[in-house]
């Protein structure tokens, strides 16, 4: 027994270290303002997520610095986002200078302070969280350097913080995707079942698309949401609340799942339930990730609603007109389509995520 | 009766068939069970196989809380053990080869017990209070479960795999044998040898226990490497039950849950005595009313509030002395009329 406590003890000593040592240098980034650079690195590296691109100081003289701050590389949506911002960057021979949050609001505005102190030429970056940012966003525009928000917002009562709001419009995803019901359903003489798997109680994903799909199908009132419920965006909730509606439900005509992950979760759940995903019960979901439209090219999701994260070159265009002192609309769409089973057999082999 | 009402399962039970009861009530066809594709299909079965996870997590939990320990790292384990699992097997050249799958599996499950073997050191060496020893891991698990799976979500086509968390043996979900097994595994070693009356020892007061020769640290260790492999287990079912990992969301709050279950189920947080069929009993009634919200239809922005109300009512009513105080209140009321009518008779 002694042995195992010495062992123990000797053990938790060598994690101590590890971790005091990592502290350590942590601090010296953070602390010393001299190198601001590193700071903003650590995250990255942490994540081991690619760290920002080095270039040598000489060649940045004059090219476009730009300061990209991304929330972090939670899903295959966010990394093809990250690479297309990378990629667009470099050819639009911009050096960029990148860094992975992690999902964490402090190491975003930390990552943002060190890029008002390298005075790079413009700031982009998708907030973790909508609200906060008023401080960090006020140094920004105090230092003179404009401000650039991708795909999320933020909740700042002062819309001079940032020059524009490039994203996603939610509402307009869910508003497809109630068309697309409406066209399907416009001669139905009986009542249509939808039953609905909700994003993130809260998240603006999940209200805005709810919103867009009821605004669109209350005009015609033979359709009919029989049971709305969360499924957190996953694959796993979405089964098991799939589950749950087909057993307390006995005629489900549609379901419309705000991301594919859900959808994918209730395929399974619809398969088990002996019922043929995508004939008995027709689905509609929105993304357009990979996995997505492999299962709609299979002609198990009949229509997807592409959520883009391919706006790198927007932001590019955005960044140069933001320094030719342009005027440039305060809110950007990115452009989005969208897939019927048939066109996401076409369109799998060339997507990008 | 009274003797009915002492025993420890009483409550837990009783609130289960409330729970049922009001289903039944609800909607008659709840409880019905059809043939579907050669194997049993129902609300029940649901619950069975989606309770399998969190029972096994409870189970293994029981045994640290009854150390007058805590496990908070169970949920990220399940999430490391699944992401494991599921890059290996995405690594593989055939994802259906039977070794690669149970070599994912051992590696899976070695690597939770080697997670478990790092509470227990971290709270019996380095004598850490097992709520910031095991904290560690909550939070660190998650960042390992993310660094695996690279923080992308990892799909699987491997039916080999998904068999043990959709396949099923003798018309019923594989994952309930699993469970029975590891169930039953757990009630022989603690019941039936000496084992359970060392954890118990241990969770009285390890110190004397150790006076008394037994080797308490020993017994702490095991304990959190049996909770550790638990986790593990649930881990691979969750996984190969949508056949693919999520490092970021699979096992979220399992920890809470698991906790819940303990204590529905009579085990006491203050350690030193502790009952596996109770806590089978509370993670069944925690999965029954995830299941109830959903086919009763309550909105999403208030099921946390309904799910707490009935957690509160399940606790209030097994609480001894809240009994106690509502008895006495309804021995010793008062009517205003009958006092009068008394005092002039």
């Amino acid at each position: 027994m002694k042995s195992v406590k010495k062992w123990g003890v000797s053990l938790a000593l060598v994690a101590l270290m590890v971790v005091v040592s990592a502290c350590g240098g942590n601090n010296k980034g953070s602390n010393s303002s001299s190198s601001p650079a590193e700071s903003s690195k650590a995250p990255a590296a942490a994540a081991e997520s690619a760290s920002p691109s080095e270039s040598a100081p000489a060649a940045t003289d004059k090219k476009v610095v730009l300061g990209f701050a991304q929330v972090g590389a939670e899903s295959g949506w966010r990394t093809a986002n990250t690479n297309s911002i990378k990629e667009s960057a470099g050819e639009a021979g911009f050096d960029l200078k990148f860094s992975d949050a992690q999902q964490k609001q402090e190491n975003q505005i930390k990552a943002i302070r060190s890029y008002i102190q390298q005075k790079v030429d413009v700031i982009a970056f998708s907030p973790v969280v909508e609200s906060g940012w008023d401080t960090v966003l006020k140094e920004a525009k105090d230092a003179g350097i404009p401000v650039i928000l991708t795909d999320r917002s933020v909740d700042s009562k002062d819309t001079s913080y940032y020059k524009t709001f490039i994203g996603s419009d939610f509402v307009e995803e869910g508003r497809k995707a109630g068309q697309w019901v409406l066209d399907q359903y416009k001669d139905t003489q009986e009542v249509v079942n939808i039953v609905e798997l909700q994003g993130t109680t809260g998240s603006a994903p999940a209200n805005d698309r709810k919103a867009g799909f009821q605004e669109m199908i209350k005009s015609n009132d033979k359709l009919k949401v029989i049971a709305s419920q969360t499924g957190d965006f996953t694959r796993a909730k979405g089964k098991e609340v799939m589950q749950a509606f087909l057993k307390a439900h006995k005629d489900i005509d549609v379901l419309y799942a705000h991301n594919d992950d859900m959808a994918l979760g209730a395929i399974q759940a619809i398969e088990a339930a002996g019922l043929v995903p995508g004939k008995d019960i027709i689905i509609i979901s929105v993304d357009a990730v990979k996995d997505g439209m492999t299962a709609a090219s299979e002609g198990k999701i009949n229509f997807i609603v592409e959520c883009n994260p391919l706006l790198g070159p927007q932001l590019m265009q955005a960044v140069n007109d933001v320094l030719a002192n342009k005027e440039i609309p305060q809110r950007i769409v990115t452009e989005e389509s969208t897939f019927t089973s048939e066109q996401a057999k076409e369109a799998l082999p060339t997507r990008k995520y | 009766m009274n003797r009915i009402m002492k025993h420890h399962l009483f409550w837990p039970l009783a609130m289960l068939g409330a729970l049922l009861l009001f289903n039944l009530i609800h909607s008659p066809d709840f409880f019905s069970i059809r043939m579907q594709g050669g194997h049993l299909y129902g609300n029940l079965i649901d619950i069975l196989n989606f309770g399998a996870p969190l029972i096994l997590v409870a189970v293994g939990m029981t045994l640290v809380i009854a150390t007058k320990g805590i496990d908070l790292s169970v949920g990220s384990i399940v999430a490391i053990a699944g992401a494991m699992s599921c890059m290996t097997i995405s690594k593989g050249e055939n994802q259906n080869s039977l070794s690669l799958v149970l070599m994912a599996i051992g590696l899976a499950l070695g690597l939770s017990l080697v997670l478990g073997l790092w509470n227990g050191l971290l709270v019996t060496g380095a004598g850490i209070q097992p709520i910031i020893a095991t904290l560690i891991l909550m939070v660190a698990g998650r960042g390992i479960a993310q660094l695996i799976t690279d923080g992308q979500i990892i799909t699987l086509s491997s039916s080999r795999y998904e068999y043990i968390g959709t396949g099923s043996l003798a018309t019923l979900p594989f994952s309930i044998f699993i469970v029975a097994a590891v169930f039953a595994i757990a009630s022989l070693l603690t019941r039936k040898s000496a084992l359970g009356l060392f954890i118990e020892s241990v969770g009285t007061n390890p110190q004397a226990s150790r006076l008394a020769g037994i080797r308490s640290n020993i017994v702490i260790v095991a304990v959190y490497m049996f909770c550790g492999l638990c986790a593990g287990i649930a881990g691979l079912l969750l996984s190969s039950n949508v056949s693919s990992a999520d490092g970021n969301n699979a096992g979220l709050w399992y920890e809470l849950d698991a906790i819940l279950a303990v204590v529905i189920g009579g085990t006491s947080l203050n350690g030193g005595r502790f009952y596996l069929s109770g806590t089978l009993v509370g993670a069944l009634m925690i999965q029954t009313l995830s299941t109830t919200i959903y086919s009763v239809g309550i909105a999403p922005e208030i099921t946390l509030v309904v799910k707490a109300f009935v957690v509160l009512a399940v606790c209030l009513i097994q609480s001894e002395s809240f009994r106690k105080a509502i008895v006495r209140r309804w021995k010793t009321r008062h009517y205003p009329g009958e006092k009068e009518a008394t005092r002039h008779a």
